[in-house]
C-alpha cells in the first residue's frame, strides 16, 4: 500500500537511480546480450574513397572453416536504399526560404561503386567472431580505382569527379534564408563591413561505446527482435521496415538497451543494422556485430564540416546593422538520415542569435565527396550558426576598436516572453540575454582580468578571454512546422503511466537514455506529481515492444517534451484516479483533490483515500463508479507548440605560450538558462560534459582527409585527439532561469548548450591572446600548439 | 591450436584451452561471461578494459588471455564486498562521475590503483593518472570530484 510523502524533489540534486547497474559492471550493453547460435557478422569494407567494384570473389571466404554465409549486395533482392529522412524538396512554402535536394540512393550493401573509405560491399557471417573476420579478408575485389573527392570546397570545382549520377557538380541542395535585398542594403549603408572565412572543422562523435546490433529472427513466430545502439528505437523500426526491408513494423521489436552515449551518432539507421537484420532472417540465426573503434571512425556519421564566409555590418558606435552568410557544407558520400536539416533549418535559423540584427541573408550549399556521411553531431547546426556568429561578432568588434563584451551588451534582444520573432524564420519563447551576460561578467570579474592581461603582457604572456552568448533551439519539435520544413516524421513524444493494483508504477517514455538520467528525473517528476515515494516508480525506455510509439532523445527534447507527455499521463492518472476516490467517499469528483499522495475531499482532510487503495479499487472494482472503466492506465502524446530557446553566456581565459604555441585554459566559466532544472547535478554534468566536447573542437580534434587517397588519416584514437583530463579544468557554472512559456514543465533543454557555446569563447580567447601579435581572427580549428605557433610566425613575418 | 590457461577471477578459479591469439578482454567477456569489463578502441586508448591483474591496472585489451596465465585478476565486478560498495564507487555515484557509464568501469580500476600509489591525490595527479581513460560525457569535472571524493572516505577509514 502506497505511503505518502511530502518531500519535493523538482529541482533537487538527487543521486542517479541507473548508476548502482553502471558502477558494478552490471549495465547492460547491447555487446552484453548473449544470445544462444548466435552468428558473427564481419564487413568487408572498401579502402579506396572512390572505386568501381568490376567483380567480387567470395569462394575462399565461404569455404572458410566456421562460415555460415557470405552475402554482397546482389544478393540482398528487394532491399530498398537506406532512406533520407528529411527532403527539403517538400518545403517550397516557407516564407524567404529557397531549397532543392538530390536524393541519392544509398544501398545497405554497395554494388557497383564504393563511395568513401569503409562504404561496406559485403557481409561474411560465421560461427565465431574471429572465423568472420579470417574469412572477410579472403573475400576478393578487383577495383577498379576512381579519382575521389575530400575536401567540402574541392567538391564543387571545376573537374571535381562525379560521386552521384543524380547529383551534377555533387550539389545536394543549395538552400537560402532571410532577406537578401534587405541584407544587400544593409551592406551598403554600412559604416563598416567585416568578412571572415570562417571553417568549422569535421568531427568525429566518438561515443565511448562502438554501434553495435544483435538480430534475432525467430522462424517460428516471424518475429524480429534487434538490438541495437540506437537514440531512437521506434524511428529505427520505422525507417528499417517501413523502407529499407519492407516487413511489418508489428513483427519488428527494437531494443535499446543500455547506450553507451550518442551524441547523435546512435539517431540513424545505419547499414550494418539493416543488413544484420535482414541476414538473420535469411539464416534463421541471431546475428550480431559490434563496430572495431576504427569501424566505428569510418561508419558512424560524422558532424559539423563547414567553409562559411560571413559578413557582418555596423555603425560606428557598434550596433548590428547586416550579417551575410555563405556556407558550404559537406554531407559526405550519402545522404545520412536527418543529414539535410543540419546545415539547414538547424542552422539559419539560429543565426539572429541573442542580437537586434537589421537584416540577415544566409545561404548555404551542401555537396556530396567521398567522405563519410555527416549529420548530427551534439547541437547539430546550431553549434556552426553560435560559432560563425560569435566570431564574426568579436571581429567586428575589433574593426571599430570597440570592447567584445561592450558590443554585445549593446545589441541583445531586450527582455521578453511569449515571442521574439527573428529574421530567419523562428520565434523565440523567452529570454533575458543581458541578465545572463552580466551574471557571468560578475562571476568573472571583467576588469580584473583586463588589469592582469595588460600586466602579463608587459611580462611577455599571452592571456586572453573570450566570449560567447548563444542560443539554441531544442525541445524538437512542433511536428506540424518540421513537416513544413521536409521532415518525414512528427517529432512529439510519449509516455503511458502504469498503476499497478498495490499503487507502484511503471512509466514508459518513448524517449530514450544513453546517459541523460532519465531513470532518475523522469522519476523526479512523476514522484512529485503523485506525491509518492520515487522508490514505487520505475522508468522504462528503449524497447519498442513496451513503450509506446515514441521518437527518441537529441536536440535536447528528452524532459521538455518527454517530460510533457508524462506530466500529461500523470495528470490523467489523477484525474480518473479523482473519479474513482469521489466513489469511494461519497463525493463529487470536483470536491476531490489530490495532496500528498492522497485523494480527500477539499476541505475536510480526514475524508481521503490513498493512492494506493485508489489504485486497487480500480483493479478490483467491486465497489466502482458504473460509467468508468476498470484499470489505471494512460498515455498522452505531446507535440510542442514551439522550439524552446536556451541561451547563456560563457567566457574562456586562456594562457598561450609564445615559443609553442600551446593553449592551456586557465578559467573556464558557464552560465547558462535552460529555463527550469529538474535535477541541477544532472544539468551540470551535461553542461560539463558539453563544453569538454566543445573545448575538443576548439583545440585539439578533427577528422582530417589525405585528399589524395581520400584515408581518413584520423581514424584511430591514436590519430584523433579526443580531449582527456589532463587536459581540462574545473569548470565553473551557474544559471538564470527563464521558464519557457511553451511547455507547462518551464523546462527548455540543456543537453547541448556546453558544445554550442564553448568552441567560440576558446576560439575567442585565444585570439584575444595573439591580439599583441595583430592576429584578429583564426580561419581553420583546431587550435593546435602547431597551428597557434605558425598563426604567431606569420603575424610577426607580416 | 589452442593453449591452456588458468586463473583467478574475483576469487573464482577458471581454466580453459584458448585460442593463442584471443584477447584477455574477450576471455573474460565471452569465455568467462563478465561483462562489466568493455571495448571501447582497438588501440589501447579509451581504457574502459581496464582491469587488476596482480594488483596492476592493466589494459585487458593489450594482453592475450595465455599472457594472463597464472594471474590473479580482479575486474569490477569484484570491487563491491558482500554487496557494499567500494569508496571508489560510491563516489562516481555520489559525486556524479558518470553519465552513460560505459567508461566508469575502466575509471574505477584505474582509480583503484591511483589511490593506492597516491592515497592523498592533488587534482593534477588525478588528471594526469586519468591520462589512458577517456570519458565522452563528463568532461572529467565529476570524475576528479569522485576520486577526490574516495580518497578522502579511505584515508578517514584508515
Amino acid at each position: 500500500m502506497a505511503t505518502v510523502t511530502a518531500e519535493r524533489l523538482l529541482g533537487k540534486s538527487i543521486k542517479r537511480r541507473e548508476d548502482p547497474r553502471f558502477i558494478t559492471g552490471k549495465g547492460t550493453y547491447v555487446d552484453d546480450v548473449k544470445l544462444p547460435g548466435a552468428t558473427y557478422a564481419a564487413f568487408v569494407r572498401s579502402p579506396h574513397a572512390h572505386a568501381r567494384i568490376r567483380s567480387l570473389d567470395a569462394s575462399a571466404a565461404r569455404s572458410h572453416p566456421g562460415v555460415v554465409a557470405v552475402f554482397t549486395g546482389q544478393d540482398m533482392v528487394g532491399v530498398n536504399s537506406l532512406p533520407c529522412g528529411w527532403d527539403l524538396r517538400r518545403a517550397k512554402n516557407v516564407p524567404g526560404v529557397v531549397q532543392d535536394l538530390a536524393i541519392v540512393p544509398h544501398m545497405p550493401l554497395t554494388s557497383d561503386v564504393a563511395r568513401h573509405v569503409g562504404d561496406p560491399v559485403a557481409v561474411v557471417i560465421a560461427e565465431t567472431q574471429a572465423a568472420a573476420v579470417d574469412a572477410a579478408e579472403k573475400v576478393k575485389v578487383d577495383w577498379e580505382v576512381l579519382k575521389a573527392v575530400t575536401a567540402t570546397e574541392g567538391a564543387t570545382a571545376p573537374g571535381a569527379v562525379r560521386i552521384h549520377a543524380d547529383a551534377p557538380d555533387n550539389v545536394a541542395f543549395k538552400w537560402e534564408i532571410g532577406d537578401r535585398a534587405a541584407t544587400d542594403a544593409a551592406f551598403k549603408s554600412a559604416a563598416v563591413t567585416v568578412k571572415k572565412r570562417i571553417v568549422n572543422q569535421r568531427l568525429v562523435a566518438n561515443a565511448m561505446e562502438p554501434r553495435a546490433c544483435a538480430a534475432r529472427y525467430d522462424d517460428a513466430t516471424g518475429d524480429l527482435t534487434l538490438w541495437v545502439t540506437s537514440q531512437n528505437p521506434h524511428v529505427h523500426r520505422l525507417l528499417m521496415c517501413a523502407f529499407v526491408l519492407g516487413i511489418p513494423e508489428h513483427k519488428v521489436r527494437v531494443i535499446a538497451p543500455d547506450v553507451g552515449g550518442g551524441f547523435g551518432s546512435k539517431i540513424f539507421l545505419y547499414n550494418e543494422e539493416v543488413v544484420c537484420s535482414w541476414a538473420s532472417r535469411q539464416l534463421k540465426r541471431p546475428v550480431r556485430w559490434t563496430a572495431t573503434r576504427r569501424e566505428a571512425y569510418l561508419t558512424d556519421a560524422h558532424g559539423r564540416d563547414h567553409v562559411t564566409d560571413a559578413e557582418i555590418a555596423l555603425t560606428r558606435d557598434g550596433k548590428i546593422t547586416g550579417l551575410r552568410v555563405k556556407t558550404q557544407a559537406n554531407l559526405g558520400a550519402y545522404l545520412s538520415t536527418f543529414a539535410p536539416a543540419v546545415p539547414t533549418f538547424l542552422y539559419g535559423t539560429l543565426l539572429n542569435g541573442v542580437y537586434t540584427i537589421g537584416a540577415i541573408h544566409c545561404e548555404v550549399t551542401g555537396v556530396f565527396s567521398n567522405t563519410t556521411a555527416v549529420d548530427a553531431y551534439r547541437g547539430a547546426g546550431r553549434p556552426e550558426a553560435c560559432y560563425v556568429l560569435e566570431r564574426i561578432v568579436e571581429a567586428g568588434a575589433r574593426a571599430i576598436g570597440m570592447d567584445v563584451a561592450e558590443l554585445r551588451r549593446k545589441n541583445f534582444i531586450p527582455k521578453f516572453s511569449g515571442a521574439y520573432q527573428t529574421l530567419v524564420a523562428v520565434s523565440y519563447d523567452s529570454g533575458d540575454y543581458a541578465a545572463t551576460f552580466d551574471k557571468m561578467m560578475q562571476l568573472l570579474d571583467y576588469k580584473k582580468f583586463r588589469a592582469e592581461q595588460e600586466a602579463a603582457r608587459k611580462q611577455g604572456r599571452l592571456l586572453g578571454i573570450g566570449f560567447s552568448a548563444y542560443i539554441e533551439a531544442c525541445s524538437i519539435a512542433p511536428s506540424k512546422l518540421v513537416g513544413a520544413l521536409g521532415a518525414g516524421a512528427g517529432l512529439y513524444e510519449s509516455a503511458k503511466v502504469r498503476v499497478h493494483p498495490t499503487g507502484m508504477v511503471t512509466v514508459f517514455t518513448g524517449s530514450h537514455s544513453h546517459g541523460q538520467g532519465h531513470e532518475t528525473t523522469f522519476s523526479q517528476l512523476a514522484a512529485d506529481e503523485l506525491g509518492i515515494p520515487i522508490e514505487q516508480i520505475e522508468i522504462v525506455h528503449g524497447d519498442t515492444g513496451q513503450i509506446p510509439f515514441g521518437m527518441g532523445t537529441y536536440g535536447s527534447r528528452s524532459g521538455s517534451v518527454g517530460g510533457t507527455a508524462l506530466l500529461m499521463s500523470l495528470r490523467k492518472i489523477k484525474e480518473k484516479g479523482k473519479r474513482i476516490a469521489a466513489h469511494l467517499l461519497e463525493a463529487s469528483a470536483n470536491d476531490i483533490e489530490y495532496v500528498n499522495g492522497q485523494f480527500q475531499v477539499r476541505g475536510a482532510p480526514g475524508k481521503a483515500v490513498p493512492f494506493g487503495t485508489v489504485s486497487l479499487t480500480a483493479y478490483i472494482p467491486h465497489n466502482y463508479p458504473a460509467d468508468l472503466e476498470p484499470g489505471l492506465e494512460e498515455t498522452s502524446f505531446y507535440d510542442p507548440s514551439n522550439f524552446c530557446f536556451p541561451f547563456g553566456a560563457h567566457a574562456c581565459v586562456v594562457e598561450v605560450d609564445r615559443d609553442t604555441g600551446k593553449v592551456t585554459i586557465l578559467r573556464y566559466l558557464a552560465v547558462d538558462d535552460v529555463g527550469n532544472v529538474i535535477n541541477p547535478m544532472i544539468v551540470d554534468g551535461m553542461v560539463h560534459g558539453g563544453i569538454a566536447q566543445g573545448v575538443g573542437q576548439a583545440l585539439w580534434e578533427g577528422a582530417v582527409y589525405d585528399e589524395t587517397s581520400g584515408q581518413l588519416l584520423s581514424g584511430s584514437m591514436m590519430d584523433y585527439a579526443l580531449p582527456k583530463a589532463d587536459m581540462l579544468p574545473m569548470y565553473e557554472t551557474d544559471r538564470t532561469v527563464t521558464p519557457t512559456p511553451v511547455n507547462p514543465l518551464g523546462l527548455k533543454g540543456a543537453g547541448e548548450t556546453g558544445t554550442i557555446a564553448s568552441t567560440p569563447a576558446v576560439v575567442n580567447a585565444v585570439v584575444d591572446a595573439l591580439a599583441p601579435f595583430g592576429v584578429d581572427h583564426i580561419e581553420v580549428m583546431p587550435l593546435t600548439a602547431e597551428r597557434v605557433w605558425k598563426t604567431i610566425q606569420a603575424a610577426k613575418a607580416r | 591450436m589452442k593453449l591452456p590457461v588458468k586463473m583467478t577471477i574475483n576469487g573464482q578459479a577458471y581454466s580453459h584451452e584458448v585460442e593463442p591469439r584471443l584477447l584477455l578482454v574477450h576471455y573474460i567477456r565471452e569465455t568467462i561471461g563478465l561483462t562489466g569489463t568493455h571495448v571501447g578502441c582497438d588501440t589501447s586508448q579509451c581504457g574502459a578494459c581496464t582491469i587488476l591483474m596482480n594488483g596492476q591496472a592493466v589494459k585487458a585489451c593489450t594482453l592475450f588471455a595465455v599472457q594472463a596465465d597464472g594471474a590473479n585478476i580482479m575486474t569490477i565486478e569484484g570491487l563491491a564486498k558482500n554487496g557494499e560498495l567500494h569508496p571508489i564507487q560510491q563516489g562516481f555515484w555520489e559525486k556524479h562521475g558518470l553519465q552513460c557509464g560505459f567508461c566508469t568501469p575502466g575509471m574505477i580500476m584505474t582509480a583503484y590503483q591511483m589511490l593506492e600509489r597516491y592515497p592523498h591525490p592533488s587534482e593534477d595527479q588525478i588528471r594526469h593518472q586519468l591520462e589512458g581513460n577517456l570519458c565522452r560525457c563528463t568532461g572529467y569535472h565529476n570524475i576528479v570530484k569522485a576520486i577526490q571524493w574516495a580518497a578522502e572516505q579511505m584515508a578517514a577509514k584508515k
